[in-house]
């Protein structure tokens, strides 16, 4: 529809904000209260604008735009003189009390507040009175409070009660006095607090990481990544300074993570500064590991590989590219996936179910849009986090669907709440235990994974009868499979969410056939499934072979000598067989970042870049291939996983990798060998991709101390990194317009310093950015397959033993964000989880060591009462210290220690 | 000419509890039964035609407000009415002689009108230091759940309302209706967004009336007398009778009822007795604290609602606030904007952040400490927080007796900044 903006005609879309609508047009509309996630409400009375009755109206009058919906041939002006001092006066209110402290504050540069108020042109102190001042709280390690700064916009508490479901941060009292914190003094209790620093339009929430080694945003060199600590593939921004990763932000994509990330993802960067990085190549002599040289290394590793029967193990935590030379180098004969045999299998068969069949998997952001969903053995907080918050909005689809009946703009925020009060659209878990979005859940179930895949088997009979059933069904079962099979069927959008979490294979097919029922009765079915590294399922893509297969190969001597690709072997099988791995090996090399179990047994260690510091493509568990970017080159010998492997290959006189100059000769020969990930070459542009004749800089054009930040070494100026793997520069020179979003190393528009210059970025606000959503979808389903059969045995407990299930944390589970500081401090010692009342069959209290033996270990853990644990079960904590590889779910003894 | 007085007739001199049996042998409940032989939509046409208007202080047509309710079989359930009894303006103590006077009058109008909307739920928001009120209302409900004039199949109609009382916590935002709804449902009392308006969307987000007391106290009355009746009550076009109410320094302050149009000089004069002997008028809050003032050349404005709104204020709730001479009027509008910063709920920048630096500046003032500047402020913030500007009428309502002060008493705020001090404090 048209509306007139001073007189000017635009056309815009209908059911919009006139705000959106202006914001996408370009002007500068200031704002605070507003958010594109998360609508309207009209607290601030910053956007206001100058609205007409029609031509003839010369006076008008002062409107909010955030509260106004677009209408056909809707006159306002912005530049209205009126308005612009009402404006003008609103920050002025606003900044009556913000402390004079910019030079010094976190937010200074990239401060909303800094650029509402230039916009505003607001810049004289009339207030001459005593501002109010408040007392700040410890949040925990992650975010800092200043709550002198606080506009009261209210983002903060509505981004964290309304939209991530957190009770621990409220707002206290009221008029100019109105407290954002909590109750009392704590850490933050929401998986998703870091986002505060985002939505805060100021500096009440700041990155508490980044002030241990604190940058300006204009002083960053920053590159379009990946996050690398789950498989969801969230678009992050990553920025340098003197050679250390200074922090990680939100990097926008419509698809994927839209404007919010997890606290792992924010978070868990500093494991690339840790002191215990291996940053030079290392090499055993006298049994010991020693630095040596970079020729050393080589010249040691060409003595081992002529003549060597290699394999390789892949890591799924590495890009395509380097397991793709660790293929090359290896063979595909001896290319093994270093993943468990659970996970193996388990990932093969869920590419197999969505290439095969007709459910097709989705975005985060039709994540969001479904309007029924079933999660079949996930605790999807602490296994794919983002996708929780992503699910946690799609069950206001009810309330979107009566605010339409009731003539409610669904952006219009709190009355659409107000209307819908708990309506909410159907969600149901099926968990082991109790997870974080059973307080949105219409039902949660707690049991055993076969009674969950029986579970799912029922309602996927209970949808289409010509779905195989399952035997003997308890009447409880089957009312239950009935209730949500009709929620799934009366959807528009349904989804079913499992993943390789609960190691069963059982599981996983149910969900399929619960996906596949609802395709067969013409539901479009969305079905995801988590994995557990970013690269799980590129790796999966790839065609390795078992890890298990490996372990035969050097144990009958087929292979004799084994490269290991970034991955630590002791979490992938039990203990005894790593170390008769390693042992019969003859030599053992190993790339990896940090010290591990893995590396201190190798012969020699090289050291790999990490994901700031090597360019790589990793395919999420959506199958989307998405490209992340050296954010600086690497110092001393640390260089990208696959140029170890290449040089490697030289060594050995391997010709065809001397023809693997750059990154996209890689990319090239990974994609035309495996026919699989052969769209990866479309995730971003090639390297030698321009913008009218010029590189992308990695630096803000007002980066600053080029000159100086080495002059204590040399006041010589050095030359510049060259980066022939990327079009990006790692300087402040080059094509200053907006880059293709791929390659978006981070997001400012001219007024706009903040992360919220994202609005310039963007087709539509909140909609795709301008050139489509990074990412390249590699899975599509393929309608027609079968169902899969179903178990009919039931889960039967034993009363002399308990089914150890396993516990995921979101700090503590994933291998690399440990390694930072910050969530090390939040991460749980190990334990052992028991219901109440098995825990006093036992004689054991809380925090009471008992003797837990599984495969044929013992482990004396300190007990921890889960009470919604179901019978016959207990839970072990994944990932931790002392459990890293207890290929759960398995049956153990526990008993009380004399 | 003597006045008939509608809504106060059974009231005691005494103020002592008028049970129901009292009530019902002076013709209580009979608009209730003559109602229950109308159909709802009959009941609100009655109130329509007899043009009552919101007693709370807007003044918005009580009958159209009823129509905007959904009926019939598919509108949502439960549907709520509520009575506004957070009587919280400074200045108004109407609603509370009503309540603790003939508590009897309030049930009945409530289920009068939440008859007419088909409402299941009726619930009295009252101000939570209204303990008397709280007394006689829950007694005076259980008396009604006793003769069925509450509760099930009332009076054999069939219809079901239940009735409860909640005391407030205590806000002034809580007597903005929509605050009222938040506070109702344990949520902050700030306002909400309209539209959608409570009458579609409101209580637990279904359709929902808010009415003042006043107002549902003349329910049952126009139900049982007609619209034509209630309409004759009035001196000017507005219908009926007003409780009118005068606090300040005149002889006999205190409540009348009296008919809807009544000039400001008979109100002050005729019933409050003029002023103290010694003290001369200087100016008037017609409706209670969050009205512009008037001044001499006003009193012979009727006090109806457009009567007032004629004159340049509101007329409220029809409780004026007397100003003398030997009172000062920046430490006046002192005093109510501090009330108003304080009370504000936070939300909107005009409001926390103008009213919060209104009342530092008029302190300041009356300290001495006034600057050139402050007037001109402060009627930048008074403008900052027109209608319109803000979220809710919180703030516009707190600059009017700013704004009507700088306009009417100029000169008093120029000699505290030119003297450098208060004219009306004695000096040490």
């Amino acid at each position: 529809m048209k509306i007139f903006v001073d007189n000017r005609p635009f056309d815009v879309h209908a059911g919009q904000s006139l705000l959106q609508a202006c914001l996408t047009l370009g002007f500068d509309l200031p704002y605070f209260c507003w958010h594109p996630a998360m609508g309207s409400v009209g607290a601030c009375r910053q956007c206001a604008v100058k609205q007409y009755k029609d031509e003839a109206d010369k006076r008008g009058r002062i409107v909010m735009s955030c509260m106004t919906p677009v209408t056909e041939d809707l006159r306002i002006s912005v530049k209205d003189a009126e308005v612009s001092a009402f404006r003008a006066g609103v920050i002025e209110g606003l900044m009556i009390s913000h402390p004079h402290d910019c030079p010094v504050c976190d937010e200074g540069g990239e401060c909303h507040l800094q650029d509402m108020t230039v916009m505003t042109g607001h810049n004289y102190r009339r207030y001459r009175f005593n501002k109010r001042t408040f007392r700040n709280q410890y949040l925990g390690p992650f975010v800092n409070h200043e709550m002198n700064r606080c506009i009261q916009c209210y983002r903060c508490v509505r981004y964290y009660r309304e939209y991530t479901g957190g009770r621990d941060l409220d707002v206290f009292a009221l008029r100019n006095l109105a407290y954002f914190g909590r109750y009392e003094d704590g850490v933050l209790e929401n998986e998703f607090a870091g986002n505060l620093v985002e939505i805060c339009p100021t500096g009440v929430f700041t990155d508490k990481t980044l002030k241990h080694h604190y940058t300006r945003k204009w002083d960053l060199q920053m590159a379009p990544s990946v996050c690398v600590h789950c498989a969801l593939g969230c678009n992050t921004t990553a920025g340098e300074r003197y050679g250390s990763l200074r922090r990680i932000v939100n990097r926008y994509n419509g698809e994927v993570n839209g404007y919010f990330l997890c606290d792992r993802g924010r978070f868990g960067y500093e494991f690339v500064n840790h002191k215990d990085r291996i940053r030079q190549p290392l090499a055993r002599k006298n049994g010991r590991l020693r630095p040596v040289t970079r020729s050393e290394a080589l010249s040691q590793l060409r003595s081992i590989l002529s003549g060597a029967k290699l394999a390789g193990i892949a890591s799924p935590r590495a890009s395509l590219e380097a397991n793709f030379v660790l293929r090359a180098l290896v063979g595909p004969e001896r290319f093994y996936a270093g993943v468990s045999e659970a996970q193996y299998r388990l990932t093969a068969a869920i590419i197999e179910l969505l290439k095969t069949g007709p459910a097709h998997t989705p975005s985060l952001r039709e994540i969001e849009r479904s309007d029924a969903v079933l999660i079949l053995g996930e605790d999807v907080t602490n296994v794919a986090p983002r996708m929780a918050l992503a699910l946690r909005q799609s069950v206001r689809q009810a309330a979107f669907r009566l605010a339409e009946k009731l003539h409610i703009p669904v952006w219009l925020d709190h009355p659409v709440r107000e209307a819908a009060q708990d309506l909410r659209s159907p969600l149901f878990v099926a968990a082991t235990h109790g997870t974080k979005l059973d307080d949105v859940a219409k039902e949660a179930f707690h049991a055993a994974p076969l009674e969950i895949a029986r579970l799912g088997f029922a309602v996927a009979h209970a949808i289409d009868a010509s779905a195989p059933e399952p035997a003997n069904l308890s009447e409880e079962m089957r009312a239950l499979a009935s209730r949500i099979a009709e929620a799934l069927k009366g959807a528009s959008k349904p989804l079913v969410v499992s993943g390789t979490s609960l190691n069963s294979q059982e599981v996983v097919d149910a969900a399929a056939n619960v996906a596949w029922a609802l395709c067969r009765i013409g539901k479009p079915a969305s079905l995801s499934f988590t994995l557990p590294e970013c690269n799980s399922m590129g790796l999966a893509l790839m065609g390795a072979k078992p890890f298990v297969e490996g372990m035969e190969a050097v144990r009958n001597g087929e292979a004799d000598s084994l490269v290991v690709l970034e991955n630590d072997l002791y979490r992938r099988t039990s203990r005894e067989n790593v170390d008769a791995l390693l042992a019969t090996a003859q030599h053992v090399i190993v790339l990896d970042l940090l010290a591990n179990p893995t590396t201190a047994k190798a012969e020699v260690v090289l050291p790999a870049g990490s994901f700031a510091e090597a360019e790589g493509t990793l395919v999420s568990s959506e199958g989307r291939a998405q490209r992340l970017f050296r954010v600086y080159a690497p110092g001393g010998d640390v260089q990208e996983s696959w140029r170890w492997l290449r040089d490697m290959m030289a060594e050995a006189g391997r010709q065809e990798a001397t023809a693997w100059e750059t990154f996209d000769d890689v990319l090239g020969s990974t994609a035309q060998a495996i026919p699989a990930i052969h769209g990866a070459v479309g995730a971003a542009p090639p390297a030698t991709f321009r913008l009218a004749g010029a590189k992308i800089p990695r630096e803000p054009h007002r980066y600053s101390g080029r000159t100086a930040m080495l002059a204590n070494i040399s006041v010589s100026e050095p030359k510049p990194p060259e980066d022939a793997d990327s079009p990006l520069s790692y300087t402040m020179e080059g094509y200053p317009e907006q880059p293709p979003p791929a390659l978006t190393p981070y997001f400012w528009a001219p007024g706009w310093n903040s992360i919220q210059s994202v609005n310039a970025f963007q087709e539509e606000i909140a909609g795709p950015l301008r050139g489509g959503d990074p990412g390249v979808r590699l899975i599509e389903p393929r309608p027609g397959n079968g169902y899969r059969s179903c178990v009919s045995e039931a889960f039967v407990a034993r009363g002399e033993a308990w089914l150890l299930a396993p516990l995921y944390h979101i700090f503590g589970s994933e291998e690399l964000s440990p390694w930072a500081p910050a969530v090390s401090e939040l991460a749980p010692q190990t334990y052992v989880a028991l219901r109440p009342d098995d825990a006093s069959r036992l004689g054991a209290e809380e925090g009471q060591e008992v003797e837990v033996q599984w495969n044929g270990t013992a482990h004396r853990l300190p007990v921890k009462f889960r009470a919604d644990l179901p019978a016959g079960v207990a839970g072990l904590p994944v990932g931790l210290p002392g459990t890293e590889c207890a290929g759960l779910p398995v049956w153990a003894k526990i008993s009380k220690p004399l | 000419m003597a006045t008939e007085k509608v809504l106060t007739s059974n009231i005691r001199p005494d103020l002592s509890y008028v049970d129901i049996a009292a009530y019902e042998s002076s013709g209580g409940y009979e608009g209730l039964r003559k109602a229950m032989t109308l159909a709802p939509g009959q009941v609100t046409e009655l109130v329509k035609q007899s043009n009552l208007r919101g007693r709370g202080g807007a003044g918005f047509p009580t009958g159209m407000k009823w129509s905007f309710v959904p009926m019939g079989a598919d509108a949502p359930r439960p549907k709520y009415l509520v009575a506004n009894a957070d009587e919280m303006e400074p200045g108004t103590f109407k609603d509370r002689l009503l309540m603790e006077g003939d508590p009897h009058e309030l049930i009945e109008g409530m289920a009068t009108a939440a008859y007419a909307i088909q409402a299941d739920v009726a619930y009295i928001f009252l101000r939570g230091e209204y303990l008397l009120s709280a007394e006689r209302l829950r007694r005076a409900i259980a008396e009604a759940y006793e003769r069925h004039y509450l509760g099930k199949n009332i009076l054999g109609s069939g219809y079901n309302l239940e009735m409860h009382v909640h005391l407030s916590g205590g806000r002034y935002m809580c007597g903005e209706e929509t605050g009222l709804l938040n506070a109702l449902e344990g949520k902050r009392a700030n306002p909400r967004t309209k539209p959608p308006f409570p009458q579609v969307s409101g209580l637990f987000g279904k359709p929902t009336i808010v009415q003042n007391v006043e107002t549902l106290c003349n329910v049952p009355h126009i139900v049982k007398n007609g619209p034509g009746w209630f309409k004759s009550l009035g001196k000017t076009q507005d219908s009926g009778t007003k409780i009118y109410g005068v606090s300040g320094k005149v002889k006999r302050p205190g409540l009348w009822e009296l008919p809807m149009g009544t000039t400001v000089r008979e109100i002050l004069e005729a019933h409050a007795g003029g002023m103290r002997d010694g003290l001369k008028f200087r100016g008037v809050l017609p409706g209670g604290a969050s009205t512009d003032f008037l001044v001499a050349d006003h009193l012979d404005v009727p006090m109806d609602f457009t009567g007032v709104a004629k004159a340049g204020s509101r007329m409220g709730t029809g409780t004026m606030i007397v100003l003398d001479d030997h009172t000062c009027p920046v430490g006046m509008v002192r005093n109510l904007e501090h009330f108003f910063a304080q009370e504000s709920c936070g939300w909107c920048t005009p409001c926390w952040s103008g009213l919060a630096w209104a009342e530092k500046a008029l302190s300041a003032m009356e300290d001495g400490q006034g600057q050139p500047g402050d007037l001109a402020h402060l009627e930048h913030i008074c403008r900052l927080c027109a209608p319109g500007n803000t979220f809710c009428a919180l703030a516009p309502g707190a600059v009017e007796p700013l704004q009507s002060a700088l306009k009417y008493f100029r000169e008093d705020f120029e000699r505290h900044i030119a003297e450098k001090r208060c004219p009306w404090r004695s000096h040490e």
